[in-house]
Protein backbone atom coordinates (compact mmCIF):
# COMPACT_ATOMS: atom_id res chain seq x y z
CA UNK A 1 0.00 0.00 0.00
CA UNK A 2 1.12 3.55 -0.74
CA UNK A 3 2.36 5.42 2.36
CA UNK A 4 -0.25 8.02 3.41
CA UNK A 5 2.26 10.88 3.36
CA UNK A 6 3.13 10.10 -0.27
CA UNK A 7 -0.55 10.25 -1.23
CA UNK A 8 -1.05 13.55 0.58
CA UNK A 9 2.07 15.26 -0.78
CA UNK A 10 1.45 13.90 -4.28
CA UNK A 11 -2.14 15.17 -4.32
CA UNK A 12 -1.15 18.61 -3.03
CA UNK A 13 1.73 19.01 -5.49
CA UNK A 14 -0.31 17.87 -8.51
CA UNK A 15 -3.26 20.05 -7.56
CA UNK A 16 -0.91 23.01 -7.12
CA UNK A 17 0.24 22.39 -10.71
CA UNK A 18 -3.37 22.65 -11.91
CA UNK A 19 -3.86 25.94 -10.05
CA UNK A 20 -0.59 27.42 -11.35
CA UNK A 21 -1.54 26.52 -14.94
CA UNK A 22 -5.00 28.12 -14.56
CA UNK A 23 -3.45 31.26 -13.09
CA UNK A 24 -0.95 31.50 -15.97
CA UNK A 25 -3.82 31.29 -18.47
CA UNK A 26 -5.71 33.96 -16.57
CA UNK A 27 -2.72 36.31 -16.77
CA UNK A 28 -2.31 35.47 -20.46
CA UNK A 29 1.15 34.09 -19.85
CA UNK A 30 0.02 30.72 -21.25
CA UNK A 31 -2.29 30.07 -24.18
CA UNK A 32 -5.12 27.60 -23.68
CA UNK A 33 -3.79 25.55 -26.57
CA UNK A 34 -0.54 24.81 -24.70
CA UNK A 35 -2.22 24.48 -21.33
CA UNK A 36 -4.46 21.51 -22.08
CA UNK A 37 -1.64 18.96 -21.84
CA UNK A 38 -0.38 20.45 -18.58
CA UNK A 39 -3.88 20.40 -17.12
CA UNK A 40 -4.30 16.76 -18.12
CA UNK A 41 -0.96 16.00 -16.41
CA UNK A 42 -2.02 17.76 -13.22
CA UNK A 43 -5.49 16.22 -13.10
CA UNK A 44 -4.35 12.64 -13.80
CA UNK A 45 -1.56 12.84 -11.21
CA UNK A 46 -3.95 14.38 -8.65
CA UNK A 47 -6.45 11.59 -9.22
CA UNK A 48 -3.83 8.82 -8.99
CA UNK A 49 -2.30 10.32 -5.84
CA UNK A 50 -5.58 10.81 -4.03
CA UNK A 51 -7.26 7.56 -5.07
CA UNK A 52 -5.09 5.07 -3.14
CA UNK A 53 -7.11 1.97 -3.98
CA UNK A 54 -6.99 2.82 -7.67
CA UNK A 55 -3.22 3.32 -7.63
CA UNK A 56 -2.82 -0.10 -5.97
CA UNK A 57 -5.05 -1.75 -8.56
CA UNK A 58 -3.26 -0.14 -11.49
CA UNK A 59 0.11 -1.08 -9.98
CA UNK A 60 -1.14 -4.67 -9.80
CA UNK A 61 -2.12 -4.59 -13.49
CA UNK A 62 1.27 -3.28 -14.45
CA UNK A 63 3.10 -5.89 -12.40
CA UNK A 64 4.52 -3.32 -9.99
CA UNK A 65 4.94 -5.15 -6.67
CA UNK A 66 6.03 -3.64 -3.37
CA UNK A 67 5.93 0.07 -4.14
CA UNK A 68 2.76 1.33 -5.94
CA UNK A 69 3.91 5.00 -6.06
CA UNK A 70 6.37 3.91 -8.76
CA UNK A 71 3.34 4.11 -11.04
CA UNK A 72 3.08 7.83 -10.22
CA UNK A 73 6.64 8.32 -11.46
CA UNK A 74 5.95 6.35 -14.61
CA UNK A 75 2.80 8.34 -15.43
CA UNK A 76 4.59 11.60 -14.58
CA UNK A 77 7.50 10.75 -16.86
CA UNK A 78 5.11 9.79 -19.67
CA UNK A 79 3.34 13.16 -19.49
CA UNK A 80 6.62 15.08 -19.28
CA UNK A 81 7.82 13.33 -22.43
CA UNK A 82 4.52 14.16 -24.17
CA UNK A 83 4.82 17.83 -23.21
CA UNK A 84 8.46 17.98 -24.38
CA UNK A 85 7.68 16.35 -27.71
CA UNK A 86 4.78 18.77 -28.17
CA UNK A 87 7.13 21.67 -27.47
CA UNK A 88 9.63 20.39 -30.02
CA UNK A 89 6.94 20.51 -32.69
CA UNK A 90 5.91 23.99 -31.58
CA UNK A 91 9.50 25.26 -31.63
CA UNK A 92 10.00 23.78 -35.11
CA UNK A 93 6.93 25.60 -36.39
CA UNK A 94 8.05 28.87 -34.79
CA UNK A 95 11.49 28.48 -36.40
CA UNK A 96 9.92 28.01 -39.84
CA UNK A 97 7.65 31.01 -39.38
CA UNK A 98 10.56 33.12 -38.14
CA UNK A 99 12.49 32.36 -41.33
CA UNK A 100 9.49 33.38 -43.46
CA UNK A 101 9.09 36.62 -41.49
CA UNK A 102 12.77 37.54 -41.86
CA UNK A 103 12.65 36.85 -45.61
CA UNK A 104 9.50 38.89 -46.07
CA UNK A 105 11.01 41.74 -44.07
CA UNK A 106 14.18 41.74 -46.20
CA UNK A 107 12.13 41.79 -49.42
CA UNK A 108 9.95 44.61 -48.08
CA UNK A 109 12.95 46.70 -47.04
CA UNK A 110 14.52 46.27 -50.45
CA UNK A 111 11.25 47.27 -52.12
CA UNK A 112 10.97 50.35 -49.88
CA UNK A 113 14.56 51.40 -50.57
CA UNK A 114 14.11 50.90 -54.31
CA UNK A 115 10.91 52.94 -54.45
CA UNK A 116 12.47 55.68 -52.28
CA UNK A 117 15.42 55.84 -54.71
CA UNK A 118 13.04 55.99 -57.67
CA UNK A 119 11.00 58.75 -56.02
CA UNK A 120 14.20 60.74 -55.34
CA UNK A 121 15.30 60.50 -58.97
CA UNK A 122 11.89 61.50 -60.35
CA UNK A 123 11.34 64.34 -57.86
CA UNK B 1 -34.14 50.30 -59.37
CA UNK B 2 -34.56 49.96 -55.64
CA UNK B 3 -32.25 51.43 -53.06
CA UNK B 4 -29.53 48.82 -52.52
CA UNK B 5 -28.54 49.89 -49.02
CA UNK B 6 -30.05 48.71 -45.72
CA UNK B 7 -33.21 47.01 -46.88
CA UNK B 8 -34.91 46.96 -43.50
CA UNK B 9 -33.67 50.30 -42.19
CA UNK B 10 -35.57 53.56 -42.30
CA UNK B 11 -34.54 56.17 -44.90
CA UNK B 12 -32.84 58.26 -42.23
CA UNK B 13 -30.80 55.23 -41.16
CA UNK B 14 -29.79 54.81 -44.79
CA UNK B 15 -28.63 58.42 -44.86
CA UNK B 16 -26.75 57.93 -41.60
CA UNK B 17 -25.10 54.81 -43.03
CA UNK B 18 -23.71 56.75 -45.99
CA UNK B 19 -22.02 59.22 -43.63
CA UNK B 20 -20.10 56.42 -41.94
CA UNK B 21 -16.71 55.19 -43.14
CA UNK B 22 -17.40 51.52 -43.54
CA UNK B 23 -15.36 48.43 -44.32
CA UNK B 24 -16.05 44.75 -44.88
CA UNK B 25 -13.51 42.36 -43.40
CA UNK B 26 -13.35 39.09 -45.35
CA UNK B 27 -11.13 36.36 -43.88
CA UNK B 28 -10.27 33.77 -46.53
CA UNK B 29 -8.28 30.54 -46.57
CA UNK B 30 -8.00 28.66 -49.88
CA UNK B 31 -11.19 30.21 -51.24
CA UNK B 32 -10.17 31.31 -54.74
CA UNK B 33 -13.40 29.92 -56.19
CA UNK B 34 -15.76 31.93 -53.99
CA UNK B 35 -13.96 35.04 -52.76
CA UNK B 36 -14.48 37.12 -55.93
CA UNK B 37 -18.22 36.48 -55.87
CA UNK B 38 -18.42 37.50 -52.23
CA UNK B 39 -16.63 40.77 -53.07
CA UNK B 40 -19.01 41.45 -55.98
CA UNK B 41 -22.02 40.77 -53.76
CA UNK B 42 -20.64 43.16 -51.13
CA UNK B 43 -20.29 45.85 -53.82
CA UNK B 44 -23.83 45.17 -55.01
CA UNK B 45 -25.11 45.57 -51.48
CA UNK B 46 -23.28 48.84 -50.85
CA UNK B 47 -20.93 50.43 -53.42
CA UNK B 48 -19.45 52.68 -50.70
CA UNK B 49 -18.23 49.73 -48.67
CA UNK B 50 -14.45 49.23 -48.70
CA UNK B 51 -13.54 45.56 -48.83
CA UNK B 52 -10.42 44.16 -47.18
CA UNK B 53 -9.65 40.49 -47.69
CA UNK B 54 -7.34 38.87 -45.15
CA UNK B 55 -5.62 35.96 -46.87
CA UNK B 56 -4.61 33.60 -44.07
CA UNK B 57 -1.68 32.01 -45.89
CA UNK B 58 -3.68 30.36 -48.68
CA UNK B 59 -1.88 27.90 -50.95
CA UNK B 60 -4.15 28.72 -53.91
CA UNK B 61 -4.86 31.96 -55.77
CA UNK B 62 -7.16 33.46 -53.14
CA UNK B 63 -5.15 36.69 -52.75
CA UNK B 64 -4.85 37.29 -56.52
CA UNK B 65 -8.55 36.54 -57.09
CA UNK B 66 -9.47 39.02 -54.36
CA UNK B 67 -7.12 41.70 -55.70
CA UNK B 68 -8.47 41.20 -59.23
CA UNK B 69 -11.99 41.71 -57.86
CA UNK B 70 -10.85 45.08 -56.53
CA UNK B 71 -10.46 44.38 -52.83
CA UNK B 72 -7.62 45.49 -50.59
CA UNK B 73 -5.72 42.33 -49.72
CA UNK B 74 -3.71 41.69 -46.58
CA UNK B 75 -1.52 38.66 -47.29
CA UNK B 76 -0.43 36.98 -44.09
CA UNK B 77 3.01 35.37 -44.53
CA UNK B 78 1.76 32.11 -42.99
CA UNK B 79 -1.44 30.68 -41.56
CA UNK B 80 -2.37 32.42 -38.32
CA UNK B 81 -5.69 30.67 -37.75
CA UNK B 82 -9.07 32.30 -38.05
CA UNK B 83 -8.71 34.41 -34.87
CA UNK B 84 -5.41 35.95 -35.91
CA UNK B 85 -6.65 36.54 -39.47
CA UNK B 86 -9.86 38.26 -38.41
CA UNK B 87 -8.02 40.39 -35.87
CA UNK B 88 -5.71 41.59 -38.65
CA UNK B 89 -8.83 42.97 -40.31
CA UNK B 90 -10.00 44.64 -37.11
CA UNK B 91 -6.55 46.24 -36.63
CA UNK B 92 -6.75 47.54 -40.22
CA UNK B 93 -10.24 48.94 -39.59
CA UNK B 94 -9.12 50.54 -36.33
CA UNK B 95 -5.94 52.13 -37.68
CA UNK B 96 -7.64 53.40 -40.83
CA UNK B 97 -10.33 55.05 -38.71
CA UNK B 98 -13.40 53.17 -39.94
CA UNK B 99 -16.67 53.82 -38.08
CA UNK B 100 -18.40 50.60 -39.08
CA UNK B 101 -16.99 47.17 -39.85
CA UNK B 102 -18.81 44.11 -41.04
CA UNK B 103 -17.30 40.66 -41.10
CA UNK B 104 -18.26 38.34 -43.92
CA UNK B 105 -16.56 34.98 -44.49
CA UNK B 106 -14.84 34.38 -47.83
CA UNK B 107 -16.45 30.97 -48.35
CA UNK B 108 -19.82 32.42 -49.38
CA UNK B 109 -21.59 31.13 -46.28
CA UNK B 110 -22.68 34.64 -45.33
CA UNK B 111 -25.00 36.26 -47.87
CA UNK B 112 -24.10 39.96 -48.28
CA UNK B 113 -27.70 40.61 -49.34
CA UNK B 114 -28.63 40.07 -45.68
CA UNK B 115 -26.15 42.65 -44.40
CA UNK B 116 -28.90 45.26 -44.14
CA UNK B 117 -30.46 43.33 -41.28
CA UNK B 118 -27.10 42.80 -39.55
CA UNK B 119 -25.86 46.40 -39.72
CA UNK B 120 -29.29 47.85 -38.85
CA UNK B 121 -28.93 47.81 -35.03
CA UNK B 122 -25.39 49.25 -35.24
CA UNK B 123 -26.33 52.06 -37.64
CA UNK B 124 -29.32 52.97 -35.45
CA UNK B 125 -26.91 52.96 -32.47
CA UNK B 126 -28.91 50.28 -30.69
CA UNK B 127 -25.93 47.93 -30.51
CA UNK B 128 -22.15 48.04 -30.52
CA UNK B 129 -22.05 44.61 -32.09
CA UNK B 130 -24.78 42.89 -34.08
CA UNK B 131 -24.49 39.20 -34.90
CA UNK B 132 -26.42 37.28 -37.55
CA UNK B 133 -27.91 34.17 -35.94
CA UNK B 134 -29.07 31.05 -37.76
CA UNK B 135 -31.10 29.86 -34.81
CA UNK B 136 -33.06 32.91 -33.72
CA UNK B 137 -35.95 32.10 -36.04
CA UNK B 138 -36.91 28.90 -37.79
CA UNK B 139 -35.94 29.93 -41.29
CA UNK B 140 -35.08 28.09 -44.48
CA UNK B 141 -31.29 28.60 -44.59
CA UNK B 142 -28.36 26.27 -43.95
CA UNK B 143 -28.04 25.43 -40.26
CA UNK B 144 -24.92 23.23 -40.16
CA UNK B 145 -24.69 19.47 -39.64
CA UNK B 146 -26.49 17.72 -36.76
CA UNK B 147 -23.46 16.98 -34.53
CA UNK B 148 -22.13 20.48 -35.03
CA UNK B 149 -25.53 21.91 -34.17
CA UNK B 150 -25.49 19.92 -30.92
CA UNK B 151 -22.06 21.38 -30.09
CA UNK B 152 -23.30 24.88 -30.88
CA UNK B 153 -26.29 24.34 -28.59
CA UNK B 154 -23.99 23.37 -25.68
CA UNK B 155 -21.81 26.43 -26.29
CA UNK B 156 -24.89 28.65 -26.64
CA UNK B 157 -26.13 27.50 -23.21
CA UNK B 158 -22.74 28.13 -21.57
CA UNK B 159 -22.27 31.49 -23.30
CA UNK B 160 -25.81 32.66 -22.46
CA UNK B 161 -25.10 31.83 -18.82
CA UNK B 162 -21.76 33.66 -18.77
CA UNK B 163 -22.89 36.63 -20.83
CA UNK B 164 -26.04 37.03 -18.74
CA UNK B 165 -28.24 37.22 -21.81
CA UNK B 166 -29.70 34.81 -24.36
CA UNK B 167 -27.26 34.01 -27.16
CA UNK B 168 -28.46 31.54 -29.80
CA UNK B 169 -25.55 31.39 -32.25
CA UNK B 170 -22.24 32.06 -30.44
CA UNK B 171 -20.19 30.66 -33.34
CA UNK B 172 -21.53 33.05 -35.98
CA UNK B 173 -18.92 35.22 -37.69
CA UNK B 174 -21.53 37.23 -39.60
CA UNK B 175 -21.18 40.45 -37.62
CA UNK B 176 -21.34 44.24 -37.72
CA UNK B 177 -19.44 46.43 -35.26
CA UNK B 178 -19.19 50.12 -34.49
CA UNK B 179 -16.01 51.94 -33.48
CA UNK B 180 -16.14 50.65 -29.88
CA UNK B 181 -16.48 47.08 -31.07
CA UNK B 182 -13.64 47.51 -33.57
CA UNK B 183 -11.41 49.01 -30.85
CA UNK B 184 -12.07 46.11 -28.49
CA UNK B 185 -11.34 43.40 -31.06
CA UNK B 186 -8.31 45.24 -32.46
CA UNK B 187 -6.77 45.10 -29.00
CA UNK B 188 -7.86 41.67 -27.87
CA UNK B 189 -9.31 38.82 -29.88
CA UNK B 190 -9.28 35.10 -29.08
CA UNK B 191 -7.29 32.61 -31.19
CA UNK B 192 -8.88 29.56 -32.76
CA UNK B 193 -12.68 29.25 -32.88
CA UNK B 194 -12.76 32.85 -31.58
CA UNK B 195 -16.41 33.92 -31.86
CA UNK B 196 -17.53 32.01 -28.77
CA UNK B 197 -15.02 33.61 -26.43
CA UNK B 198 -15.44 36.96 -28.15
CA UNK B 199 -19.18 36.93 -27.36
CA UNK B 200 -18.47 36.58 -23.64
CA UNK B 201 -15.72 39.22 -23.89
CA UNK B 202 -18.18 41.65 -25.45
CA UNK B 203 -20.65 41.11 -22.62
CA UNK B 204 -17.97 41.52 -19.96
CA UNK B 205 -16.87 44.82 -21.48
CA UNK B 206 -20.49 45.94 -21.29
CA UNK B 207 -20.76 46.51 -25.01
CA UNK B 208 -24.29 46.20 -26.38
CA UNK B 209 -24.75 42.92 -28.25
CA UNK B 210 -27.77 42.19 -30.44
CA UNK B 211 -28.56 39.05 -32.42
CA UNK B 212 -30.40 39.35 -35.71
CA UNK B 213 -32.04 36.40 -37.51
CA UNK B 214 -30.31 35.51 -40.79
CA UNK B 215 -30.28 32.56 -43.16
CA UNK B 216 -26.86 31.23 -44.07
CA UNK B 217 -25.83 29.38 -47.19
CA UNK B 218 -23.87 26.19 -47.48
CA UNK B 219 -20.20 27.00 -48.00
CA UNK B 220 -19.49 27.50 -51.68
CA UNK B 221 -15.96 26.10 -51.80
CA UNK B 222 -12.93 25.21 -49.73
CA UNK B 223 -13.53 23.20 -46.60
CA UNK B 224 -14.44 24.03 -43.05
CA UNK B 225 -11.47 24.76 -40.82
CA UNK B 226 -13.07 22.55 -38.17
CA UNK B 227 -12.85 18.80 -38.85
CA UNK B 228 -14.73 16.20 -36.81
CA UNK B 229 -11.79 15.10 -34.65
CA UNK B 230 -10.56 18.58 -33.93
CA UNK B 231 -13.97 19.72 -32.73
CA UNK B 232 -13.57 17.76 -29.47
CA UNK B 233 -10.26 19.50 -28.86
CA UNK B 234 -11.89 22.84 -29.72
CA UNK B 235 -14.76 22.22 -27.32
CA UNK B 236 -12.30 21.48 -24.49
CA UNK B 237 -10.19 24.51 -25.39
CA UNK B 238 -13.14 26.89 -25.69
CA UNK B 239 -14.77 25.72 -22.45
CA UNK B 240 -11.42 26.11 -20.65
CA UNK B 241 -10.99 29.58 -22.11
CA UNK B 242 -14.53 30.58 -21.12
CA UNK B 243 -13.97 29.29 -17.59
CA UNK B 244 -10.64 31.07 -17.10
CA UNK B 245 -12.01 34.21 -18.78
CA UNK B 246 -14.46 34.53 -15.89
CA UNK B 247 -11.62 35.30 -13.51
CA UNK B 248 -9.97 37.83 -15.79
CA UNK B 249 -10.28 41.57 -15.48
CA UNK B 250 -11.45 43.42 -18.60
CA UNK B 251 -8.77 44.44 -21.10
CA UNK B 252 -9.83 47.99 -21.71
CA UNK B 253 -10.16 50.34 -18.76
CA UNK B 254 -13.78 51.46 -18.55
CA UNK B 255 -12.90 55.14 -19.22
CA UNK B 256 -11.11 54.28 -22.42
CA UNK B 257 -14.11 52.27 -23.51
CA UNK B 258 -16.49 55.17 -23.10
CA UNK B 259 -14.29 57.57 -25.05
Amino acid sequence: MTPLIVSILGSLASFALVLVVLELIRRRRLRERYALLWLATGLVLTALSAWREGLNTIAGWLGVRGYPPAVLFAVGVFFILAVLLHYSTVISRLTDQNVVLAQRLALLEEELRASAADGGRDG
Amino acid sequence: MTEPVATDASPSAGARLRELRRVAIVPALNEETTVARVIEELRAFDPGLDVVVVDDGSADGTADAAAAAGAHVLRLPFNLGIGGAVQTGFRYAFERGYDLAVRVDGDGQHDPAQLGAVIGPVVRDEADIAVGSRFLERGPGYRSSAPRRAGIRVLAAVVSRLAGRRVTDPTSGFQALNRRGIALFARDYPHDYPEVEATVMVARHRLRLVEVPVAMRERGGGRSSITALRSIYYMAKVLLALFVGLFRRTVLPQEEERA
